[in-house]
């Protein structure tokens, strides 16, 4: 039987395109067989991507966080179901982890506004309080290793608090997230709220750095890169959260609601009261 | 049938157009890579040519305000050209007139029942009259397509020249609501319908943008082709503005490359080219910006254009 070569795609704004520049690079097994092409997107990719992701953002924010959760979780069912495949490009730990981490910010979805907003005393006679909002739209560089888990994980703490998001995926290993990809398209969340693309970050960085709609950025880097990143986005005062190369991915402590807050700006709220 | 015949008599007369020539040639304008310095050109050109408009039921004298100056300054930046002119009702002139009478921004307005037409002649003209009595520079009318289909030509044509002659020292753009004429050969032939009454210096305009289809390449370039062909005939320069559906500054320079390559520079400038729209403007800033700064920009970094109020 003749074999049929799968065409990965990047999935932006709940489609799946290619590069708009028509680049691809080969993608070989461990004993270096021909797999498939992978696209190579370019900055142009990027600005498309975000426009993807500041159309579908607003409606996400505007979502109840009970919402939220179920789609999460949603996504968890999702890869549950193609685990198999998605081992067989990561490995079952690595898929495992990857679903238990879902799970786990989905159950933040409803949960972390309690924790990161306050009612706070003041000496004036008003009802203070603080509330979180998420930060807009959130560029994601992930990790070479672990390119399942370590995306995911950069990626669900921005969604969870409402940002939507464009996510490189790791240059070396992109198979997963075009996988990551597919999932998502059948799962609940809306188009554009989750943006993969693949490519050389060399293309992308500066445009990641710069680009003022992108709100935040959460990357797995080197001195150099995060030197680069922070210099870029100091104009546009953009949030920059630097994860070192050697992070370990199947940690538990990246499961925490601190890592929702890097991507929400509170709102402190006067309300006055009488006497 | 006889009045079948006498819109087919215009199309005998006028050639027909090949679709799929069109289509094949405009398709090719989408590829042109243009950069550096010649988009700077080509944008801030497109910034001069822009008919910032507003045009819905929720109008006030405060929005064309905020559109007027808009209009006179679109940015901070410097370098950045005015755009030709505000695009409004009737009722609104007056109140536009106050902010932009006297500076090179000019004023248009839609008038004859727009975007309809479907009004008496006596009350289109009415309207025209007193748009122009409150300051409009430029009068945008409609074409009755009802009678241009039933192939009452001589109605049509005596409708354009009656508005002509209300509009006293006033521009006019003949609006030929393309999307309601169907096919392009019915486009070239109200080209020619309006060309041959208008004087050097009117303009003929894609659509009302009222209608779901807009402004397209194709009908843009059967439109510049009738020009160049009544130009050539004539010696009679008539204008064009594409109108309704170009929101891209990459749109936008993919018309200019259809004016530049069918009519030459002499079209080139916003007395001869112009761009219906709102929510252009604010494209072409924000490349405009991209470009100086190196970083691209955020659509906060600008203020808000009309379709966004």
């Amino acid at each position: 039987m003749l074999k049929i070569t799968k065409t990965p795609k990047c999935y932006v704004g709940g489609a799946f395109i290619r590069s708009e520049s028509g680049r691809v690079a080969p993608l070989t097994d461990n004993s270096g067989n021909f797999l498939c092409n992978i696209p190579l997107c370019t900055r142009k990719d990027v600005r498309n991507a975000v426009e993807a992701a500041a159309k579908a953002g607003a409606g996400w924010a505007k979502r109840t966080p009970y919402n939220r959760a179920q789609i999460l979780y949603r996504l968890a069912e999702m890869l549950e179901s193609r685990a198999t495949e998605m081992a067989a490009v990561t490995s079952t730990r690595e898929v495992r982890s990857t679903i238990d981490r879902m799970v786990h910010y989905a159950g933040w979805a409803d949960k972390y506004e309690q924790v990161l907003g306050s009612v706070n005393p003041v000496a004036t006679s008003h009802f203070n309080f603080t509330v979180t909002e998420p930060v807009g739209i959130v560029g994601i560089l992930a990790p070479e290793d672990a390119p399942l888990l370590g995306l995911i994980t950069l990626i669900l703490p921005a969604i969870t608090a409402g940002n939507s998001v464009v996510a490189l995926a790791s240059r070396e290993c992109p198979y997963p997230a075009i996988l990551l990809g597919e999932i998502l398209a059948v799962s609940d969340l809306p188009g554009g709220v989750v943006n993969l693309i693949t490519g050389d970050r060399a293309d992308m960085l500066a445009t990641f750095a710069t680009h003022e709609h992108i709100r935040a950025i959460a990357a797995v880097a080197d001195k150099a890169d995060a030197t680069a990143l922070q210099q870029g986005a100091a104009d546009s005062v953009k949030r920059v959260v630097i994860h070192p190369p050697a992070t370990d991915w199947f940690s538990g402590k990246h499961e925490t609601p601190y890592s929702i807050r890097d991507f929400t700006e509170a709102k402190t709220i006067w309300h006055p009261i009488g006497a | 049938m006889i009045r079948r015949n006498s819109l087919q008599r215009l199309l005998d007369e006028v050639g027909p157009v090949d679709q799929a020539g069109i289509e094949e040639r405009v398709s090719k304008y989408t590829t042109r890579s243009i950069k550096k310095s010649s988009k700077l050109f080509g944008l801030r050109l497109a910034v001069s040519m822009v008919d910032l408009t507003t045009l819905e039921g929720k109008d006030t004298p405060g929005k064309v305000a905020s559109l007027c100056r808009k209009a006179l300054r679109p940015h901070n930046a410097p370098d950045i050209p005015q755009v030709a002119a505000v695009c409004v009702y009737p009722s609104m002139v007056k109140h536009a007139a106050k902010h932009v009478k006297g500076t090179p921004v000019r004023i248009a307005s839609v008038a004859t029942a727009f975007p309809s037409g479907q009004a008496p002649l006596k009350t289109r003209l009415a309207e025209v009259r007193q748009a122009v009595a409150d300051g409009a520079d430029e009068i945008d009318m409609v074409i009755n397509r009802g009678a241009f289909l039933m192939g009452e030509l001589n109605l049509v044509q005596d409708e354009i020249s009656a508005v002509l002659e209300a509009c006293g020292d006033a521009t006019l753009k003949v609006i030929l609501e393309t999307s309601e004429l169907e096919t392009y050969d019915h486009i070239r032939a109200a080209s020619f319908l309006a060309m041959r009454v208008l004087r050097p210096g009117d303009f003929i305009k894609t659509s009302t943008g009222k209608t779901s289809a807009n402004a397209t390449l194709g009908n843009n370039q059967v439109m510049l082709d009738a020009i160049r062909d009544h130009f050539l005939a004539t010696g009679n320069e008539i204008a064009m503005k594409p109108a309704g559906g170009i929101r891209t500054a990459k749109q936008a320079l993919q018309f200019l490359i259809a004016v530049k390559e069918t009519l030459g520079d002499g079209w080139l400038n916003n007395r001869r080219y112009r761009f219906g729209a709102s929510a252009l403007l604010n494209d072409l800033l924000r490349q405009l910006e991209t470009q100086r700064t190196g970083a691209y920009q955020a659509p906060w970094a600008f203020s808000e254009d009309s379709s966004g109020y």
